[in-house]
């Protein structure tokens, strides 16, 4: 994407002519703002941005993006965006998907996309809730939860996004919320320079059928004391006035307190690049309402280089015109044993 | 001694073992043989779906039939001259099939206590040694032992020297019907060139059975065929998975394409993948999918980002796929879905022959969601009319399937292959790129044949949307209008109807134009049908034959062939589809003939059937 474009784009010029049709309210018209805001800086030109989407609340986002766009079937998104990146691995390809769409019924492709490492952008919009069915619990939702179609309170263990992607061997797992604007995206640019699979967990507000489901993350007065800022080569500092750190007791995080004697210098320093230290952050996961509990991390948990599927499938098609010179369709066509009859 | 060789014109044999002996092998190389000599041919391996099945059971047994002759043939042979068989279960599974008088020869060490246990003769019985088989000619060969002895300075395990035993009775076979080693003996070359003690044994080995028929006083009579006076040309031997891979090719070079091809590993579909795996410097793009849907999902997003787009499986495949199949109904792109039929339902008969998802190509998903379906009837021409599906899916802009079945995709035949500049153009029409000043792009827009253009992303000026939800016609936003819906349901179903007036009128195959009795069939009856039809009408039967390759549409003219006959009986492998089709759609009455075994029709059967309604 080094090629220059002859003409920007604004972020107006990424709306279209339809109208939005999310809920008022709705944590997707800040994530639509903000990918809108953040694209015409990433000098991509924009006949090549793809938004790929499967079925849900979020998954009606390419109708709202003035580039191509598939709003395709239940889960499926992440298998349509492989082959088209495998077909087409110089186009720019987002994929936008929910927590029912993948980690339910896509969770399959989305498992299989992280490990092949195709070079997208995944934008999971997490609510924890089925939306667009009307409020059924999904596979994020929490223990207990009260919904339409677990009256008596979910007996599901939900799932841990970032720790199951991250045990798929993404190489680069993120959070962000719809709530923070800047940091959402600053996250969206460090995703999209990442060569490879890029899955950007957002916590969004369902307002209608989950409110307030991360206000604790979202909220001026808890927002300082429930969140952690991950930032490259920093320690791990929270809280109100910036005073709690974490330290790593072996392999256990401890919450320390920085006003009352603890030394800044023994704190965690965030590595994005190690992948064990990832997998202690994505376990940063407690019920907030439990004792002692840490802090839910935001930001760039995990980035490492591996190869990209894409890139791999081309340079065997180019090793092997190198090798055995171009395909010969009439020498295909013969085959090695032939006979005439005259 | 001297030997004698008697010329005959046709010859089927079957070679039948433990799926572990070789039989496949065994079948194929003298199969090649045999083309290369230039007799007509037609195969067909018949094998249980266990890669080792028990050994010596009959659930095990494993087959290969070839028929050869010198005059055009079109089936591997109802019943076989030659039975060779490694072991008891074989004898025992096959044994129906061998014609009165017929050969056995038969490997005497798979007829131990054990084996004739294991084969369920009951104690103490041995079919080799009580005159059970008097109808037969039966020669028996320890070829266990005597490939021991041929290797035994060899320095293999007794392993490696038990699995060249399949060589010891190929070299006999050869001998038999006086074909040369050479092209066998450059197949092991070539096969084993990294391990030469393996390559040395299989080569004594396989001479060793060829000199054994030579010198054996047992063995008095070698048989001739001649070659079989084809069509003038070049020919090749092909199997139809082989054709289907070659024709993706062709398709993709003459369309200027780039062939994307996503599946999921599927007995008997497999095997495409295997081949066009091997053709990355065609730039082919294979993609094995984690299922069947991502599959199906990746060759739609390669097929939208402008690649020839082709998915394959098998009928519990296209089962998984069909919402997807739905999403490119909707999509309006181009997409070619192949289904190499097997016994079903579920996971049914996998290694066996079937043609019953006829019915699911056309009706198997959610919605007023029509696609084209075309079937290959021989394995040679599952090459021309995988072809015919990738034309018509990218300049129809539609889904369309491919049929084939367990039968066609591993039988093989003579192919008078084409040179690629006889082989028509494909003509894929993108949409060109627009200028900010254009009007607003309409990616619904269609042309005279209902046809909209690929519009590819990276196209300056074509940002657009599309997807499964129903969309208004022209703009391709969401709608939800009712007389939009309707309009389009109707649309997207006429789209598909007019491809009739591209396509070739129905022509008869076989016999007059308009008589007592029609017999109609499609996909892989053909061969069977086609040798019956033409004994019967030898013998004077007012019969025709007519073969059905563009099940949907039909040729327009099919309705007024059938209304030319008094009696259509449409023999199919499934318990009555087509003639539900052509009752339903022509309002015939149309009697079903049908087999549900996994094995193909015989030319008997059909011909029998042709006789008994005459006869009426």
């Amino acid at each position: 994407m080094s090629e220059t474009i002859e003409k920007p784009y604004t972020a107006k010029e990424l709306e279209t002519d339809q109208d939005v049709r999310w809920c008022p309210g709705c944590g997707d018209y800040s994530i639509l703002k903000q990918v809108q805001k953040v694209i015409p800086e990433l000098g991509i030109k924009r006949e090549d941005l793809v938004f790929v989407s499967g079925i849900g609340c979020s998954s009606r986002f390419p109708y709202y993006m003035e580039t191509f766009g598939m709003h395709s079937i239940h889960g499926r998104a992440t298998a349509i965006a492989s082959g088209l990146k495998a077909a087409r691995p110089e186009l720019s390809v987002w994929i936008v998907t929910g927590d029912g769409d993948a980690l339910s019924i896509g969770g399959n492709h989305l498992i299989h996309i992280l490990r092949k490492n195709f070079n997208v952008n995944i934008l999971l919009f997490n609510n924890q809730i089925y939306g667009l069915t009307k409020g059924q619990y999904s596979p994020a939702s929490e223990e207990g939860k009260i919904t339409k179609s677990s009256p008596m309170g979910s007996i599901d263990h939900p799932f841990n996004p970032l720790a199951l992607c991250l045990g798929a061997d993404a190489t680069f797992i993120a959070r962000t919320m719809d709530r923070d604007p800047n940091h959402l995206r600053d996250v969206l640019k460090r995703a999209n320079d990442h060569k490879g699979t890029s899955m950007v967990e957002i916590y969004q507000n369902c307002n209608v059928f989950n409110d307030g489901a991360f206000f604790i993350y979202t909220d001026k007065e808890t927002k300082a004391a429930e969140t952690l800022f991950l930032e490259q080569g920093k320690p791990l500092i929270f809280g109100e006035g910036k005073t709690k750190g974490i330290k790593l007791d072996g392999f256990k995080p401890i919450i320390v307190d920085l006003a009352n004697g603890a030394a800044a210098s023994d704190l965690w320093i965030h590595d994005e690049t190690d992948r064990v230290k990832a997998g202690l952050l994505s376990r940063f996961f407690d019920n907030p309402k439990t004792e002692g509990h840490l802090p839910r991390p935001f930001g760039v948990f995990y980035t490492e280089t591996r190869y990209c599927y894409e890139d791999a499938l081309v340079e065997q098609i180019t090793n092997s015109i190198s090798k055995s010179g171009k395909g010969d369709l009439d020498k295909l066509l013969k085959g090695s044993n032939t006979w005439k009859i005259a | 001694m001297s030997k004698t060789t008697e010329i005959t014109k046709d010859v089927t044999i079957l070679f039948a073992g433990d799926s572990g002996d070789g039989i496949q092998l065994t079948g194929t190389q003298f199969t090649n043989t045999t083309a290369l000599f230039g007799n007509d041919l037609s195969t067909f391996p018949n094998f249980p779906a266990e890669i080792r099945a028990p050994q010596g059971t009959l659930a095990g047994v494993s087959g290969f039939q070839l028929r050869f002759s010198s005059n055009e043939i079109y089936t591997p042979g109802d019943a076989c001259d030659v039975l060779v068989v490694m072991n008891a279960a074989a004898l025992k599974a096959n044994l129906k099939q061998l014609k009165t008088g017929g050969i056995i020869i038969a490997n005497t060490d798979g007829f131990d206590p054990k084996n004739l246990g294991l084969a369920k003769y009951p104690a103490g019985v041995n079919p080799l040694k009580d005159n059970s088989l008097e109808k037969y000619k039966v020669h028996e060969i320890d070829v266990t032992k005597m490939t021991k002895e041929c290797l035994k300075d060899s320095g293999l395990g007794i392993k490696e020297i038990d699995r060249t035993k399949n060589m010891f009775v190929l070299g006999f076979i050869l001998w038999m019907f006086n074909r040369d080693m050479d092209n066998t003996i450059k197949y092991i070359t070539d096969k084993f060139k990294k391990v030469p003690e393996i390559m040395e044994a299989n080569i004594k080995t396989l001479k060793a059975g060829y000199h054994f028929g030579d010198t054996s006083e047992t063995f008095t009579t070698r048989f001739q065929v001649e070659k079989a006076q084809l069509e003038k040309g070049e020919y090749r031997n092909i199997m139809g998975n082989q054709a289907a891979a070659i024709g993706l090719v062709a398709a993709a070079e003459r369309s200027g394409l780039t062939l994307f091809y996503g599946t999921y590993p599927i007995t008997p579909a497999s095997d495409i993948l295997h081949e066009l795996s091997r053709y990355k410097n065609f730039g082919v793009k294979t993609f094995q999918a984690e299922d069947e849907i991502a599959a199906i999902g990746s060759t739609i997003g390669a097929s939208f980002g402008g690649a020839l787009g082709v998915t394959a499986s098998s009928g519990p495949g296209i089962a998984l796929k069909g919402e997807a199949i739905g999403l490119a109904v909707m999509l309006e792109i181009p997409l070619v879905i192949i289904n190499i039929q097997r016994g079903g339902p579920s996971t049914g008969l996998p290694t066996k022959t079937e043609q019953s998802d006829l019915l699911q190509s056309l009706y198997g998903r959610n919605g007023e969601a029509p696609a084209v379906v075309i079937a290959a009837y021989s394995p040679a021409d599952c090459f021309n009319t995988v072809f015919e599906a990738c034309r018509i899916a990218v300049e129809h802009m539609t889904p369309v399937f491919f049929l084939s079945d367990g039968y066609l995709a591993n039988g093989s035949e003579p192919w008078k292959f084409p040179a690629t500049k006889d082989l028509p153009s494909i003509k894929a029409v993108f949409a060109e790129p627009r200028k900010d000043e254009d009007p607003k792009f309409m990616p619904y827009k269609r042309d005279e044949k209902l046809v909209r253009k690929w519009a590819i992303p990276g196209t300056k000026g074509l940002e657009h949307r599309v997807g499964g939800i129903e969309k208004e016609d022209i703009t391709g936003n969401i709608s939800y209008d009712p007389d939009n819906h309707e309009h389009m349901v109707k649309t997207r179903a006429q789209k598909v109807e007019n491809i009739a007036d591209t396509i070739p009128l129905q022509q008869i195959d076989n016999g007059k134009e308009k008589g007592k009795l029609l017999i109609v069939g499609w996909g892989s009856t053909y061969g069977s049908i086609k040798a019956a039809v033409r004994e019967a009408i030898e013998e004077g039967y007012d019969v025709s034959h007519a073969h059905i390759k563009y099940l949907n549409p039909f040729p327009k003219n099919l309705g007024e062939i059938l209304y030319n006959f008094d009696k259509v009986i449409v023999p199919e492998m499934n318990n009555g589809q087509l003639v539900k089709v052509l009752r339903d759609k022509y309002m015939v009455p149309a009697i079903p003939f049908n087999k549900i075994k996994g094995m193909p029709f015989s030319a008997a059967e059909i011909k029998n059937k042709i006789v008994e309604t005459l006869k009426k």
